[in-house]
């Protein structure tokens, strides 16, 4: 009995998702100035109502977070990106 | 009478002995301490019902504003007619104007009240650079005047 049960076959094999691990991209690519005057930048780090993304969605580790963070509250100061939106991208 | 004077350097005290007595003096802030400068930057946005002229004449006053008070300005920057992310002042598109300069910072507030007071203006925002952010601006720079000499070249 054993014996047929670790022979399971399957029709289809099983698709296991691997999980990507995450990264900060800032660690990555060594960039250490966030400006606040690239909007289309900032996109990468907003949902599609304007919200910012939580860093365990994006990655970025805390450090970054915040300045990512304050990039795109001056960012929306300056009315380059929107503080509330619909369908953003 | 002996009189000694210890600044450490990187640090924001300073010793004077007088005979017996110690005297401590220190600062909260580096920047006030060495009266050191630090780098601005100054983005402003103006109605967009101004003519070119105006446009240039409200530029030409805070930038007079910046050097009559003491400021070096590095770099400006006209970004030109943009539409607003967001109506200010039940307006959809502003001229917008950035001005990098180096300076103390009791010019902010100056600068500011400026701002408060000009109808022209919409909106502005004046922020302090930090090593990196002044690495960042003078990195863009230099790429900007090579774009600029290629294109000439072409």
């Amino acid at each position: 009995m054993a014996d047929n049960q670790s022979e399971i076959r399957y029709l289809t094999p099983p698709s296991v998702e691997i999980k990507k691990k995450k990264y900060c991209r800032f660690r990555k690519n060594r960039i250490k100035y966030i400006d606040y005057k690239d909007p289309e930048f900032l996109k990468k780090f907003v949902n599609e109502q304007g919200k910012i993304l939580p860093r365990r969605v994006t990655g970025t580790s805390l450090k970054y977070q915040r300045k990512v963070a304050t990039a795109i509250k001056r960012a929306r100061y300056l009315a380059l990106l929107p503080c509330v939106a619909d369908l953003l991208k | 009478m002996t009189f000694t004077l210890i600044i450490k350097p990187d640090s924001y005290y300073f010793f004077v002995k007088l005979e017996k007595v110690h005297i401590f003096a220190s600062c909260y802030s580096k920047t006030k301490f060495f009266n050191m400068l630090n780098n601005y930057e100054t983005v402003f946005i103006t109605t967009p019902v101004l003519s070119e002229s105006q446009m240039k004449e409200a530029v030409e006053k805070f930038k007079k504003i910046l050097t009559d008070s003491g400021a070096q300005i590095v770099h400006e920057e006209n970004w030109g007619l943009r539409k607003l992310a967001y109506p200010i002042q039940k307006k959809s598109t502003g001229f917008y104007y950035l001005i990098e300069f180096k300076s103390e910072g009791s010019l902010i507030n100056k600068l500011e009240t400026e701002y408060r007071r000009d109808e022209r203006i919409i909106r502005f925002q004046t922020v302090r650079l930090d090593k990196y952010g002044i690495e960042y601006a003078e990195k863009k720079r230099t790429k900007k005047s090579k774009e600029t000499e290629k294109v000439r070249e072409d």
